[in-house]
Order: C-alpha cells, then structure tokens, then sequence
C-alpha cells in the first residue's frame, strides 16, 4: 500500500496551528475548549482521536469512576439505562460487568512522537536536550516583554531576520555547526530543504514537524497565537510558526552536525517501510466505550437530579413589585450570591446575562497607552471608552526595579533595600495586606472618574474607534439587553448592573478569574455605560417608542462584584434620587449581608476555614486570602460548573444548584421566534462551554492538558509560566484551580418550544456544532407542559427524569457547614 | 557558668533540628496539619532560643566560643571530633537562617496545602535545616563536612520534588554532580591539612597567626593548595565561576523552597567557608589577589547573564550570583563585617524577590500599560555592534558553562567507560575475583616484593578501582553491574591503601562495613524490583517510586550509605582512608578523590533513574518531557 504524500508547506502549518494550543499570553488568558481541532466530531469520538494521537487522558480512570459509583455519586439505574440504550436490553449484565470489574486497561500507545523518537532509537542522540534549552531561550528572550533588562538587541525583523542579524556581526553564534549558520546567512533555510537534510523522504515531513512541534506545544501554540493576534503583546514582536519550526530545524542540523560531523544519513534511511498516518483510522477499543458509559451515566447522574428537582419544585409566580432589580453575570460563581440577597429580600428580583450586559467596547483608563477589549472574546468592537478624572495613583515596587539585579547599584540595594525587603517579608506573611502586587478589580477603573460612554459627534475617533456611543447606539445595547433577559415592564425603582471582577496577589492567571464575557476583565465599565445608557432620557424616549416603557423614578446603577473578595462597589450613587437614595442605602446593607453569607458558602470548599465560625468573621478570613502572598487559591472559580439554565429565574429559584449553573434569564414569551435565543446561545456555547471544557480537560489531564502544580511556576517573559527555567509553557488551568472540579459536560437547560430551539440554534452553524456534537449537552424545558426534551443525534428526545424525590432544605447556611464536598441538588423551602 | 551555659545552647540547637528532622519521618503523612506543626514548633522554639541566646551571647561580650563535643574516632595523631563553634559570624548565619526557614516554614503551611508530598516537603526542609546548622555551628572541617554532605542531598531531594516530571529529575542530578565536586574539594583540603598540621584542626586554632604561619612557612605550596581546594568547594556552593550554571537550574521545586534554599540560605554557604578559613589565607596574597579576580568575574558574567534573563527566576539568581562574587571580594579584601551585612541584606532581598515572582505578571504588564516606551536604550547599545552582538549571544547562552562540565569531565569519562563494554554483571566478578586475589597475594608475600614495583602498586590498584567506577558511571543498561562496580571501587581504594602502609586493620573495617551493608540492602532492594517489575536498566528513568516509595525509601537509605554519607562509620573511613595518603602522593589522592566523586554520583543516578523521572508504565496522565 504505497500512499505518497507530497508535503505541502502551508497546509502542514496551518494544520498545526489548527491543533496547536491556542492559548493567549497570560494577560489575555480566557478559558476555551482545547479539543476545539476536533470539534467536528462527537464529543466521545473526538476525545478517543485525540487521546490515542496526541497521548491526552481524556477520561477519568476506571478507579476513579468506580469510587464514584459506590459513593452513588454515578447513579445504578442511569447507568444501565446508558448501557441499554448504548448495548440493548439483553446484554446489560455482561457490559455492567465489565464497566465494575475489568481489569485495568490495556494501554494504547500514542502516536505522536514516534518518528522523531528514531534519533534516539536508532542515533544515540538524544536531541530534544540538546535543542530545546536554547530554542526555548531564544524564542523567550525575543518574544519577552519586560523582564529582561537588556532586550534582544534586533527584535524588529522577525525572529529569523534577527537571530541573522546578530549572527552576521557577531564573533560568537547560537549555532557551532559553520554550515548551519552558513545556511542561515545565506537564506537557504526554507522547511522543504531543511526537512530534506533531516528527514531526507517527503512522505514522512508532516509527521515529522508535528511530532517536533508538539514536543513543546506550550511555544507553538503561543508563536501560533501571536501570529494570529500580533496585538495580544503590549510590546508587539513579529514571529511566525513557520520562522520557529525553520530556527528548531536549523538547530537540530547543528545538533546531528556536532555530533557525528558533517557526514550522516537523514532519518528516512534508518526507517524505510515504516507508515505513520497521524490522523487515521483510530480505532474504538472496548475501554474506549465503557469509559465513555461511564462518563455519560456520571453526567446523567447529576442531570437527572436537576431535571427531577425542576420538575418537582414550586414554580408559582409572584406578582408583587419587587423592591429592586438586579442584574447579574451569567456566571456560575454568581449563583449563590443571587440565591443569597434573594434570600435576604424576597422582594427582589434578579436576572442573570453575560456580563458585558450587552455592550461591547474597547477600554482605555487615563494615562493607559493602550486600550483593552471588555466583551466577549469573538467580537470586535467598534467603540471606545475613555476613562477621564481618574484619582487612584498606582504605587510602586520597588522590589522589581530593574536597579537591584545590577552589580554596582544592586550592591547598594542589597545593603539598604534588603533589610526593608526583609522587615517587609514578615509583615506580608504574618499580617497579608494590601499592596501595589495585588491585581484589584475595583482599580479596573476609578470609582471617582468619569466615562466617555456618550457620542455626540460621530467623527470623534480615535484610530478606527469611535468614542463613545451614539443616541441609537445606546437605545439598541439597552434593548437587547433588556428584551434578552425579560425585563420589559414592571420596573423597580432601582434596577442593578452588576459586573463582577476578582483580586488575588502572586497569581500569573489572574485574567482567568476575571469575567469570561469581558474577555478576562473586570466588568465595571460595562456596568457604568449600561446604566448611563438605561438612565438616558432620549434613550428612554426612543425605548417607548420600541414598547419598553421605563418609568420616571426607575434609576439604573452600575455595580462590581468581588467574586474573590465578596465585596460590592456601586458607581454613581450621587445621581440617585433622594428617595431612592434611601432605598438603596437599604439595599446595600442587605447586598453586604448577602456578601457574607455568600463568603460563608464559598468557604466551606477551603479546607483550612472553619465554617461553624459567623458568617462576617470567615468573610474576613476570605478577604484576606485575596491579599495572602502564600495561598494558591484566593477563590476556587467555575469550579463545579455543569449546567447552565437559560430560562425564567422561576426555574432555578427554588433551587439549590451549589454554585454550578450559569444562569441566563430569558423569556421565550416575548421571542417565539428565537431571535434574542439564538444571540444568547451563541454565547452560551463558546463562553460558558469553553469554560467548562477547559475544566473539564484541565481535571482529567492536569499533566498535558492543564498546567500541572502551578507552586513551582516561573514567569516566562511576562507571557507565560513553565516550570524551572528550562521547560515549555504551561497551558490550560493549573491544579489548585481544578483539582476539586467535577468533569462533567455543560447542559444547557432552555426553556422554550423544542422545535422553535432546533431551529435556532440551526441558524449558526459553529453554535450548532456545539450542540449537535455533544460538546455541550443541550435540553428544553416544553413551556407549557413542563416536560423535558434532551437533545440527541441532532434531535429532541422525549426524557423523563428518574428522581423523583429531592431532599428540602430549610437553612442553608446549616447545609452550608455540613460538609465540605460538592452537596446534591436539593429544594430551597419558603421561597 | 556563663560559658556552660552557652555551650549546652548551642548543643540544643543541633539536636533539637535533628530531633525535629526525625519526628517529622516519623509522623502520618494523611494529617497536614501535624506534619507542618513539627516544622513550626521545631523551628519556632529555634527561633526563640536564638533570640535569646544571641541576647545573651551579647550582653557576655560576644566571646568566641569553641566546643569540644567528643571524638569519634581516635588513633595515633589521628583524631576525628566534633567540634563546634560560636562567634559573630555563626551569630548572623544563625539569625538570618532561623528568621527565614521560620518565615518559609509559615509560608508553606498554606502554600503547600493538598500537595501530594506535603510531609516530604517538611521532613527535608528540616534536614536542609539541620545539615545548615550542623555548618554554621561547624568547629573544625569534619564537623562542617557532615553538615556539607546533608545539605547537599536535601539539595537534591528538594530540586527532584516533582520526581514524576523530567526536568526536576534532571537538574537535580546535574546540581548534585556540582555539589560532588564541591565534596571533593574539602575531602582533599582536610587531607593536606592533615598532613600540613599533623592533626585534625579546628577553625579556633587558625585564629592564632603565629601557629598558622608557623606551618605555612615551609609548605607555601601546600597552603596555597589548601586554599584552592577550599574555593572550589565555596565556588561549587556558592555558584562562583566556573560553576555558575547550576543556580537557575536548581529552582525546580516549589517557590517557598527555592527561595530559601537557593535565594538566601544555601547559597551563601560557599561565602561561609571563605569567612570561617580566613584566618588561614590572609597572609596568602596571591590567593586573595585570585579570589577578588575570579570574585570580579563572576559578578561581570552573572550580571550580563542577569540583564538578558527572560524569566523571573533565573534573573533573580544570576543577580544574586553577582551579589555573592562581590561578597568573595569583600571577603578577600578583609571586611568580614561588611561582607555578612551583604550576606544578610542579599538573602533577604532574593528571598522577597522569588517569593513575590509571580506578582511580576500583573505589575509589569500594568506598568507597561500605562507608562510605555518602545525599547529602552541600555547601556549595551553604546558599545560597538560587534562587541554588543557577541556579548549578548555569550550572555544568553550563560557563557557555555552549563556546558562546561560536560565537555571538560563527563564527556572524557564516558568515552573511557565506553572502551570498558566487555564487563558485564556476569562477568564482572570473575574479573575482579582475579585481581583481588593476585591483590592478596602481594599483600601475603608484601616483605619479597621489589620496593621499586610495591611503590607503584597502591596508584596501580586505585586506578584500577577508578576505572571500575567509570564503568559503573557510564553504564547504560544493567543496574546490578552499575552497583557492582560500585562495590568493587570502595574494594579497590581498600586494596590500595593497604599496600600505602602498616596501618591499624580496624581502619579498613571502618570503611568497608557501611558500605558492604549497604550495598547487600541495595542488591536486595534490586532483586525485589526485578522481581515485581521484570525489567528494569539504566537507559531511561523508570518513575518506580509512584508504585514502590517503600523501595524507594530503603534503597535511598542504601545509596547514601554507599556514597559515604554520614550515616555509615564509612563516612569516617573515608577520612581515614585519606589519612593513610601521602602528602606527596598527589596522583593516588586524585584517583580516590575522583573515585569519590563518581561512585557518589553513580550512586545517585542509579537512585535517580530507577525510581524518578515519570512513571513508565503509566501511559496516560504522564507528564510531557519538557514540561
């Protein structure tokens, strides 16, 4: 069977950067699915391809499985349920059988690597050693963006045009081979005739690079990125995959030259007949499918509970006028403190949608050189947003000033300063404070300075951004948000935007804490600009004209979560009418109130709190972790997360989901065509769902997924983080933020008609991969019979959840110190 | 009465870490709080007895005091005590190393929370802890030398933390290696000054200058080498040139450990011996004119290195490099004060600096968003292109030293060991059987043999075991051989000594006990591996302590033994062996003194490949090689 490829230099790159990690520097780093390369097929195929070719685990092991089984956390009845469905009826006992008691798998090996892994076999060399050390140094010193002090002298031609640069005028050079740095000087290095002198036969050259490059993806992945995103470096350095893969192949020539001299045989010669077809063909194994069982009966477990728990709760409506309205961020970790105030004021009513509350926006705060995007990652906006009058000063540390790594200088630092640094240290780790090293989402932007969110002339631009937004413009972000969410009439007095942020200290993924629809910022300025938008007179008058009527006395107030901190901080108070004033003076002690018990919840998944404490005091004991130099996990993010329900907050009131819903308010009434659905899917799918495949991956392979233990990471050039000095980039999530999270796919939870859902969701083809495929599971709640429709094979099924009773709770915050594991889905009484 | 009661003080602060350190073997790994509770109080109580007794120590007038613990070993004019130490020098040591273990301790009671290897965490900060006190306290060079030796596998232990992950396993070899050089340098140092003094001698008699002139008069040669050998060791720890390298490379474990093992506290050892043997080269001029020129070096190449560093951690550590080169000068110029405010204000600053790392990431990137400037002029660009181009290639690739080694000692080694590929496990034994017995026979008919053949024969058998060990070093497939050969070294260097001259046969069994224990515990621990796992070589790393930390653990205990760490009378032989050298025979002290490097580091690579680095047999969840 003889299959010649011609290798084809621009498709082998771009397929690389198509599975490549695509992960951003640190400062932009947001959570998305890293199988996104395979997302054309179903979830359970896909991640079989991918574990058998590129070696990821992608399940959790049999054992793990097996311990959760006898937990019952992996219900019996679901489980054969799956089986029967997967296997039929008849056979069900040998497949249980098997999924309890056979023996540990018989392990696949992965394809990736093995032709390069030929150097070694058949070489002695062993040249990864030999040129990832100093293929990773200069790649790291070109692209670095500010820890170096004496910067790669000729970064502006490109990585290959300035490594020759300094090897032209140079008396030492990277490379001892003379050829090798002949062919650099001399332009000879395009990949085909470097591959040539390497691997000598064409057929094998993609298998090559793509076991080269992925021997250190974490690099790749980020030349991939920058290429793509040149903008995501403050100081922006031009760097293609291609220059990177013709540098490693440069080095490896000087490698094997080093080694054997001038005189040796291309890699092809010691492997003739060998056949390496990277993406073909894998082959589904039994383990392949009992795990796959196992996954879906885990994930149905807990489904199945919810579904249950939906069907059986109270779902009357109240008609009263609530006290005020509130929104927040879909997020997950917004759940329990919506559940709290709620709690706390049961006349409040609260929605949730994501948190850049539809509007989209470039930032600039005073003095800033650049501007930064807060929306989701997909879109670009058209608007900027200036920040004037800001009064916070940033204060300084001095600890990385560049002076004390000096000789001379540094001499006199170390003499004064590292007695201070000494003195301080103690401070820090007895007493944790403030300090100019933490990330604070309040400093975001100003409380105190004002924003450029109107337009008054549309040639105020600033490149191609206009400034601010204009009267329609604004009419059209409060519209949207409000029908999107159901918020049509019966206004409150007050109504909230509330964004969300989180602060921490000595934390490289601090981005990631941030609001995932705010492209990993804090979401305060969105906040401010829709309540500006929502309180402007014109707009308003051009909203009734549109059919949403906002009363006179019904104000909107921008606000900011502290998801890590669990403080609140609201903007523009002073415009508030005096009675309102009063009410939310009111509103803000119950806000706080529910702030504590919110922390209180939270706590109870840090071992090292007590929980049996009040619920100020372990507030305080949470605001200092984020300021805590020593702790690893200043707040546990999305973990948990699992479901997200897009439907009236009637559903999901009762409820008590632990923290792990996304919640979208919407109401199918108002949109019987889908419209505001499919633009609320359309994020659901890549921000929620990325979320929680990230998770999701980062858990079951924390090693080649995730970023392992992040304790001993070092910052590389500002961008990245390895471990020690030598190693690649870490991508995904580290440990600390995952390790407790429960691996189960998203379900989307919409409440509307099935067959209105189908046909939304239709109309976006990358949404509907989403669903169709399984990556996110996706369910309708039938408005008016309350049944439930699971989405399979491109279809609504009819599904009747098993459970049929859940538990009622009457104190939460009792629940709360019970136990410091995920709890079960359980009814809330009196609400 | 003032004076007892500061020696018993310091007494305690050696045995209560050592107390400590062994608690913390002893408790339940499942408990964290337990586990880190032995640390802090341990620790802690440390912290306040310094507190006190430095108090007191101040308020007597800071007297210099020296404690005779007790010999362990005694013969003729050889006499092998402990002997400790107190003067102001100690004094900083002491205060700087309890107040910043004390803080790491605190530090890494949260930081480390869920980790797996929590308790390992502990139990070797309390070892390093134990091994730097043993140091700082240290009266004489064999005192000091049993600190040396613990600080250097805790060293090791603590860089190969993540023992499932390449790299760490990797580096901490590597760093072991240079440690082992270090070694090496003081075991031949305490030989020529045995010979130089005719005893064991400790740090307070070198304060007397005219005692130590005395015997330096006739044996400048001799003092001169003394001191050298004593700078390699101090290089070798401290990171001076041409060792360098290693510092960055070390920094594989958690934050906390690398901050305080690399940034303050074990670095700063090297500087340690350069202040306590002052004393002995001040009046050497050509000595201290070389250490302000290679202190000078160091800090000109570790500060280019620095200033092109892209990640926070190797920065941090060429910068302190640098710091300590300066603090070599200072040392050699005779500002002994000057040079511990260094030392002190130095630890604290890298400390704070690796600890705060991470933080680098939002604060720059916050600066830089505000205050940017495309590329800032440094003081490179001034220079000629040529000149800037050149330097900075140099500096980025550290100046080639991470190189160094390899090229001018491991590479020469392993094409010796590759010439000896016709032993093997099978055969090995029939070859040194032969030799051993045509040793013996010499040994039986010694009286009869030519005087011109017998003063060649001690070389001769060294030689012979140096070979043995290069085999056993380069060995690339069958475990038993390696540990074999390693046997047959220590065997070899008995033989040789044995012919050097009449001497006392319990010497010999000083020696030769620990290791022969040893190395049986090491063969079974062998034997039970082949027998659970079928196969196992010397090729790759094996990663079998996932499954087998038991092994793991005994087989450690094993290897130290065999490397003649201070747990086996081996340790003290091996001192006594070098009694028996010569002073003339420079090349019979070179092959035993390089023998003990190897058979060290072979030691550790069999331990290293056998049991760390990721598990093999794990095929999913591994770690990446470069990760």
């Amino acid at each position: 069977m003889e299959n010649y490829k011609t290798f084809n230099e621009q498709e082998t790159i771009d397929k690389l950067i198509h599975f490549l990690p695509a992960q951003a520097p640190l400062k932009d780093f947001i959570t998305q699915n890293r199988l996104v390369a395979f997302q054309s097929k179903t979830f359970h195929e896909a991640i079989k391809d991918a574990s058998e070719i590129f070696g990821y685990k992608v399940y959790l092991s049999f054992k793990q499985y097996r311990e959760l089984y006898k937990s019952k956390k992996i219900n019996k009845d679901i489980l054969e349920s799956i089986v029967n469905s997967k296997k039929g009826n008849e056979t069900t006992e040998y497949w249980i059988n098997k999924l309890l008691f056979n023996k540990d798998l018989e392990e696949k090996n992965k394809r990736i690597g093995i032709l390069r892994s030929k150097w070694k076999s058949e070489y002695k060399v062993d040249i990864d050693t030999l040129v990832h050390t100093n293929l990773f140094k200069i790649i790291c010193s070109y692209l670095d963006q500010g820890i170096s002090i004496w910067n790669f002298p000729t970064a502006d031609t490109g990585l290959l045009g300035s490594i020759k640069e300094l090897e032209k005028n140079s008396y030492s050079s990277f490379f001892k081979s003379k050829r090798v740095k002949q062919l650099l000087l001399d332009d000879k290095c395009e990949i085909e005739y470097l591959l040539n002198i390497l691997v000598g036969n064409e057929k094998y050259y993609e298998q090559y690079l793509f076991d080269q490059q992925f021997a250190h993806p974490g690099w790749s992945g980020l030349a991939a990125v920058i290429q793509n995103r040149p903008g995501t470096l403050l100081d922006t350095k031009k760097i293609t995959l291609k220059d990177f893969i013709i540098l490693e192949l440069l080095l490896e020539i000087d490698v094997l030259d080093n080694h054997f001299g001038k005189i040796w045989s291309p890699l092809s010669q010691k492997i003739e007949n060998i056949e390496f077809n990277l993406f073909e063909n894998v082959e589904t194994t039994e383990n392949d499918l009992l795990l796959s069982i196992w996954q879906d009966a885990y994930e149905f477990s807990f489904y199945d509970q919810v579904l249950g728990a939906v069907k059986l709760e109270d779902k009357t409506e109240k008609n009263d006028p609530a006290s005020f309205q509130a929104f927040f961020c879909i997020d997950d970790r917004e759940c329990s403190i919506r559940r709290h105030i709620e709690k706390i004021d049961p006349q409040c009513s609260t929605y949730g949608t994501p948190g850049h509350f539809n509007v989209e926006l470039f930032f600039k705060p005073e003095n800033g050189k650049f501007h930064t995007k807060v929306c989701p990652a997909p879109v670009t906006p058209k608007f900027l947003i200036k920040e004037i009058e800001n009064s916070t000063k940033r204060k300084k540390e001095i600890h990385f000033k560049k002076q004390t790594n000096s000789l001379l200088l540094g001499w006199l630092f170390t003499h004064t300063l590292g007695f201070w640094s000494g003195f301080k240290l103690m401070l820090n780790i007895f007493s944790p404070r403030n300090s100019s090293l933490m990330v604070s989402s309040f400093q975001h932007m100003d409380k105190n300075s004002k924003l450029s969110i109107e337009n008054t002339d549309p040639n105020d631009k600033e490149g191609d951004l206009q400034i601010g937004f204009s009267i329609d413009e604004m009419t059209d972000r409060v519209e949207g948000l409000l029908k999107s969410t159901g918020l049509v009439e019966n206004f409150a007095p007050i109504v909230y935007a509330v964004g969300h942020g989180s602060s921490s200290i000595n934390n490289t993924h601090y981005a990631v804490y941030d609001c995932g629809a705010c492209s990993g910022r804090p979401g305060s300025v969105n906040a401010r600009a829709i309540s500006y938008m929502a309180n402007h007179k014109v707009v308003r008058e051009k909203l009734s004209e549109r059919g949403i009527i906002i009363p006179n006395e019904t104000q909107f107030i921008g606000a900011l979560h502290d998801t890590s901190r669990d403080e609140i901080l609201f903007y523009d108070t002073e415009l508030l009418s005096d009675q309102n004033k009063k009410d939310h003076c009111k509103n803000e002690i119950n806000f706080n109130l529910a702030l504590d018990n919110n922390a209180k919840e939270r706590a109870r998944r840090f071992l090292l709190i007590d929980t049996h404490d009040t619920a100020k005091k372990i507030h305080e004991k949470v605001r200092k972790r984020s300021v805590t130099w020593y702790e690893p996990r200043p707040e546990l993010t999305h973990c948990g997360n699992a479901l997200c329900i897009v439907g009236s907050r009637i559903l999901s009131r009762g409820l008590f989901l632990d923290r792990r819903s996304f919640l979208n308010s919407y109401n199918y009434k108002i949109d019987p065509e889908g419209n505001y659905l499919l633009n609320i899917l359309n994020a659901v799918a890549p921000v929620c769902g990325g979320i929680n495949l990230e998770y999701y991956f980062s858990r079951v392979d924390n090693h080649m997924l995730g970023a392992g233990t992040k304790l001993p990471h070092n910052v590389m050039g500002l961008f990245g983080v390895a471990n020690g000095i030598e190693g690649d980039l870490r991508t995904g999530l580290p440990n600390q933020m995952v390790e407790i999270h429960e691996p189960l796919r998203l379900m989307a939870i919409v409440e509307h008609y099935p067959e209105v859902i189908l046909q939304t969701i239709k109309k976006n083809p990358s949404t509907y991969e989403w669903f169709v495929n399984e990556w996110v599971r996706l369910a309708a709640i039938h408005p008016e019979t309350g049944e439930f429709y699971i989405m399979k094979n491109g279809e609504f099924e009819y599904y009747k959840p098993i459970t049929n009773s859940v538990k009622t709770i009457e104190n939460i915050m009792k629940l709360v110190e019970s136990s410091h594991d995920p709890l079960s889905v359980q009814l809330i009484k009196n609400n | 009465m003032e004076t007892y009661v500061m020696e018993t003080f310091i007494k305690a602060f050696i045995l209560t870490s050592f107390v400590g350190f062994i608690l913390s073997l002893l408790i339940p790994k499942k408990n964290e709080t337990i586990v880190s509770m032995v640390s802090y109080c341990t620790i802690g109580l440390q912290l306040i007895g310094t507190i006190f007794f430095v108090g007191y120590w101040i308020y007597q007038g800071h007297p210099e005091i020296n404690v005779k613990e007790f010999s362990i070993f005694k013969a003729d004019d050889y006499d092998f005590y402990i002997d400790l130490f107190f003067d102001e020098i100690t004094a900083t040591y002491l205060i700087i190393g309890v107040l910043l273990t004390f803080l790491i301790t605190v530090y890494s009671r949260y930081y480390l929370h869920r980790e797996p290897g929590y308790k390992r965490f502990f139990s070797i900060l309390l070892f390093f802890y134990l091994g730097y006190n043993i140091i700082i306290f240290s009266g004489n060079l064999e005192t000091l030398f049993i600190g040396w030796e613990i600080l250097g596998i805790s060293s090791f232990l603590l860089i190969a933390f993540y023992r499932d992950r390449y790299l760490p396993v990797k580096n901490a070899v590597k760093v072991f290696s240079i440690y082992r050089i270090g070694d090496v340098g003081l075991i031949l140092a305490m030989w020529l000054s045995h010979h130089l003094w005719h005893e064991n001698i400790s740090f307070h008699q070198l304060e007397t200058v005219a005692f130590v002139n005395e015997h330096l008069a006739n044996h400048s040669l001799m003092g001169i080498l003394i001191s050298l050998l004593i700078y390699m060791s101090a290089a070798a720890k401290s990171a001076q040139l041409p060792f360098s390298s290693w510092l960055p490379r070390a920094m594989e474990g958690p934050t906390p450990s690398s901050a305080i093992f690399y940034g303050s506290l074990s670095i700063h050892i090297g500087a340690f011996i350069m202040l306590r043997t002052f004393h002995f080269w001040e009046n050497q001029t050509s000595f201290r004119i070389f250490i302000i020129i290679v202190g000078l070096a160091t800090s000109i190449m570790a500060t280019l290195t620095a200033r092109v560093q892209s990640s926070v951690k190797s920065q941090v550590a060429y910068s302190s490099i640098a710091q300590i080169g300066l603090i070599f000068i200072e040392i050699s110029l005779g500002f002994e004060s000057l040079a511990l405010v260094h030392i002190a204000g130095n630890a604290f600053l890298r400390m704070y600096q690796l600890l705060v790392s991470p933080s680098v990431v939002s604060y720059k990137i916050r600066e830089q968003f505000y205050n940017f400037t495309p590329r800032i002029k440094t003081i490179e660009d001034s220079f000629p292109k040529k000149i800037e181009y050149t330097l900075y290639i140099l500096s980025l690739k550290e100046w080639n030293l991470d190189s160094f080694m390899y090229r001018i000692l491991w590479n020469p080694l392993k094409k010796i060991g590759s010439k000896l590929n016709f032993l093997s496990f099978k055969n090995v034994y029939f070859f040194f059987i032969l030799i051993f017995a045509i040793g013996i026979v010499f040994i039986y008919f010694r009286e009869s043999i030519p005087i011109e053949i017998l003063q060649y024969l001690p070389t001769s058998f060294a030689l012979i075991g140096l070979l043995a060990i290069i085999k056993g070093f380069t060995e690339r497939n069958s475990v038993r051989l390696s540990w074999s050969l390693i046997l047959i070294n220590h065997f070899s260097t008995v033989l040789a000594i044995s012919f050097n001259e009449h001497f006392d046969s319990t010497h010999i069994w000083w020696y030769i006990s620990g290791v022969v224990i040893a190395g049986l515990i090491g063969f079974a621990c062998i034997q039970r591996l082949r027998y659970l796992e079928s196969w196992i070589s010397l090729d790759k790393f094996y990663g079998h302590s996932y499954e087998h930390p038991k092994i793991a653990f005994l087989f450690l205990l094993a290897c130290l033994g065999m490397s003649g760490f201070p747990i086996t009378p081996t340790f003290i032989g091996e001192d006594l062996i070098f009694s028996h050298i010569h002073e003339d025979q420079f090349f019979l002290a070179f092959f035993i003194a390089l023998s003990f490097v190897l058979n060290g580091l072979t030691v550790i690579r069999i331990y290293a490949r056998i049991f760390l680095g990721p598990n093999l047999k794990k095929f999913q969840g591994k770690t990446q090689r470069t990760s």
